[in-house]
């Protein structure tokens, strides 16, 4: 058995007792050369000395091996967007772990074509091409991490605020040829695969900030782009009602996205009212997740 | 007086005379018959050398990524070669033209005598003097044969239609008139001669590092003019408006090429990454979009011509620099500099600065972060890239041995011009590295002349 200090490592057997000394602390096959491995025990034999050199390199290697994990690979990302994409510490950095693939992927691809603007995101990403922003979507969206609980209460926003947010989350509002937001997030708010992101368990100011650059064109999406077209037939009030009301809502069980299949069934499970407004009369215009590029 | 005067307005006349004829007497025959005759006589010439045309447009596609043309003329998200990518420059913005054979927007009505007058002369179809953002000095040197490899290769594409912003560049500095003056002062169409005493990879490698490759447009200081050094002059200097340095790559202290081995410099440009060197920022790049995909044998050669310039270079006398004042580090700072290492950048670079190896995709091994100690980067007087790479992170390379690079996040909100100072003296004066210390000022200094 081995025991590993910062410099070097002991390691004991019935034999006797050895000590090796390795040049790094952190595992560096290319520099981490072995460079002596001495025993106390004088009865020891050199094949022994050699047992003890083989041990100590496979226990040094096992323990040493570098993670080459997407989660590795993404720690640019996760900086500022938190532990497996979990959201980072104030409201603008979105969560990233569970949402659809497509959707994430779609982001990406909109950072670097100046559909949505954010400096620090655009370069960082800009030299990087669509396969491996495909692989870093699919990885983030394959992490189901739970959600926090709403940090809002009800209580601390006029009731009919929320009220306003309520009916044109669940309702729409038909006049304007709004849809309900449900109508293609899905029942539960939770999604659809592959392109359309949950709208729960986000900050309030995530929130704002995102319906805010989509009524004043900061944000777009590939054409046809109908949630530009939705938020622009919203007022700034309906935009706030909708924020402060989302931003309140219990998390479902299950917050993972629902099926096309899934949401067209909800369609017909909702009052009539509301189902003149629905997803089918919409077209929305993304990238494809499956490679058309090599 | 009068007579004064009168010499003053001949010499000034006699001036433009000279400008004029400087620029515009090029004597290509850009008639489509002219083009025509030229074509026929290259198709019987091909055909004796079993060169078919696809052959052509492969020599074409490769040379285009031998010059990385793909990087300017290419907006993202859009097709590649279809132009419109804007050039900042201290003088304004220049527009990377279409490349593609859109008969409107594009190359579609070109010949090659159009394109090989563009190369070679830097002169648009309608004869207009093309923007010197264009490093037409350098594609100057290309070879008649290369020139129309590349024309077939543009001619293959799907034609785009894009239509191309015109420049904004200040006035006059846009004129055509200022664009002749220009040339006259630093523009000469060039010839590539091989040098007889030197070997055949030597040349190619000469050939590709200032000809297409045009190295010297980064890795040379520019002029107030904007005007970069001569086409073999890789004495280092700072990108305007992108604000990285490309490092000379004659000197042993930047790049320590003339002791290198051949085989390093070639990994650095297949990979990225070499046991000694590393690349980011713009380098990274025309190692993704250029250098990887260059044969075995060209990135020899390149590797080759660059060696022996920096060897040449390190018998050459040079003026050393007056070494950096010994500026002594305040116990607060070398706490700090200590302490955000520890938190933010030891778990990638080791605790020793060492960083971290890792298994490349073709079974060599590469480095997924790269070690700090003994960098030459790391120590350089110039800091240019340290705040750089230190403000905004980023990818190393994408390329086929690393098709997915590990990345480093950008700083900038989390530390201030202070913390990066003293997070950067931390590292170019611990584990033996002796670099000069970094004040708050210098940090300043770099980050007021970031342009975007």
């Amino acid at each position: 058995m081995c025991w590993f200090g910062a410099r070097w490592r002991v390691c004991v057997s019935k034999q006797g007792v050895g000590w090796c000394v390795a040049e790094f602390a952190k595992p560096m096959p290319l520099f981490g050369v072995f460079m002596a491995c001495v025993t106390s025990s004088e009865r020891m034999g050199a094949m022994k000395l050699i047992w003890f050199a083989a041990l100590c390199g496979i226990f040094s290697t096992a323990a040493q091996a570098f993670d080459t994990s997407m989660a590795e690979r993404t720690r640019a990302c996760t900086y500022c967007h938190g532990e497996q994409g979990k959201a980072g510490p104030d409201g603008y950095y979105p969560r990233l772990a569970g949402k659809p693939a497509g959707y994430l992927f779609n982001q990406l691809q909109n950072f670097q074509q100046g559909r949505r603007q954010y400096d620090l995101m655009a370069r960082l990403i800009e030299p990087l091409p669509d396969a491996y922003l495909r692989d870093m979507a699919q990885y983030f969206s394959s992490l189901k991490v739970p959600y926090p609980a709403p940090a809002l209460s009800t209580a601390s926003v006029p009731a009919a605020l929320l009220a306003r947010g309520r009916a044109l989350t669940l309702e729409g509002d038909a006049a304007r040829g709004v849809p309900a937001c449900v109508s293609c997030h899905g029942a539960q708010l939770t999604g659809v695969m592959p392109n359309v992101p949950g709208l729960l368990g986000l900050p309030l100011d995530y929130l704002n900030g995102q319906l805010g650059a989509w009524q004043s064109g900061q944000r777009r999406a590939h054409a046809p782009d109908c949630m530009a077209q939705v938020v622009k037939r919203l007022n700034a009030d309906d935009l706030m009602a909708v924020a402060q009301y989302l931003a309140r809502q219990p998390l479902p069980a299950d917050t993972s996205p629902v099926s096309l299949s899934v949401l067209r069934a909800s369609w017909t499970e909702r009052p009539a009212s509301a189902q003149r407004v629905t997803q089918a009369s919409w077209t929305c215009g993304s990238a494809p997740l499956q490679g058309a590029q090599p | 007086m009068k007579r004064v005067l009168a010499v003053i307005l001949a010499v000034c006349v006699a001036l433009a005379a000279w400008v004029v004829w400087d620029n515009y007497a090029d004597g290509v025959d850009t008639r489509d018959e002219a083009a025509a005759e030229l074509a026929r006589g290259q198709t019987s010439a091909a055909t004796d050398a079993t060169h078919t045309v696809s052959d052509r447009v492969a020599q074409g596609a490769y040379l285009a990524r031998a010059g990385n043309c793909v990087s300017c003329h290419t907006v993202a998200g859009q097709a590649p070669y279809a132009g419109g990518r804007a050039l900042d420059t201290p003088f304004g913005k220049v527009y990377a033209s279409n490349l593609t054979p859109d008969v409107d927007t594009g190359l579609g009505t070109w010949n090659a005598q159009h394109f090989w007058r563009a190369l070679h002369h830097g002169r648009s179809k309608d004869g207009r003097l093309l923007a010197p953002v264009f490093p037409y000095n350098h594609t100057s040197l290309v070879t008649r044969a290369d020139a129309d490899a590349l024309f077939a290769y543009f001619q293959s594409l799907a034609p785009v239609a894009n239509v191309v912003p015109a420049h904004t560049l200040r006035w006059p500095l846009g004129t055509q008139a200022a664009f002749a003056v220009w040339r006259s002062m630093y523009f000469k169409p060039a010839q590539f001669t091989a040098d007889a005493q030197q070997s055949p990879a030597w040349n190619r490698g000469a050939y590709l590092v200032q000809g297409l490759g045009h190295c010297a447009a980064c890795h040379s200081p520019r002029d107030n003019l904007g005007a970069s050094g001569d086409l073999d002059d890789l004495s280092g200097g700072l990108m305007p408006g992108a604000n990285w340095y490309a490092p000379s790559l004659l000197s042993a202290q930047e790049t320590q090429l003339a002791t290198t081995p051949l085989t390093d410099i070639v990994r650095l440009l297949q990979t990225g990454s070499a046991p000694k060197a590393w690349v980011n920022g713009p380098m990274a790049e025309v190692v993704q979009n250029g250098t990887q995909h260059l044969t075995e044998a060209d990135l020899q050669a390149m590797a080759t011509y660059l060696q022996a310039r920096a060897q040449v270079a390190l018998r050459e006398p040079t003026e050393q620099d007056a070494p950096p004042p010994v500026r002594k580090v305040s116990l607060r700072s070398a706490q700090n500099g200590a302490v955000i290492y520890k938190d933010q950048c030891a778990q990638c670079h080791g605790d020793q600065g060492q960083g971290q190896s890792v298994v490349l995709a073709n079974g060599t091994r590469g480095m997924a972060y790269p070690p700090l100690a003994g960098n030459r980067a790391v120590v350089m007087p110039q800091i240019s890239n340290l705040v750089q790479n230190l403000t905004y992170g980023g990818f190393s390379p994408v390329t086929h041995a690393q098709p997915q690079p590990f990345g480093m996040p950008p700083f900038v909100l989390t530390l201030s011009d202070r913390d990066m100072a003293d997070v950067l003296t931390h590292i170019r004066q611990q584990w033996g590295n002796t670099g000069s210390t970094v004040t708050e000022f210098d940090v300043g200094r770099v980050r007021v002349l970031q342009v975007h």
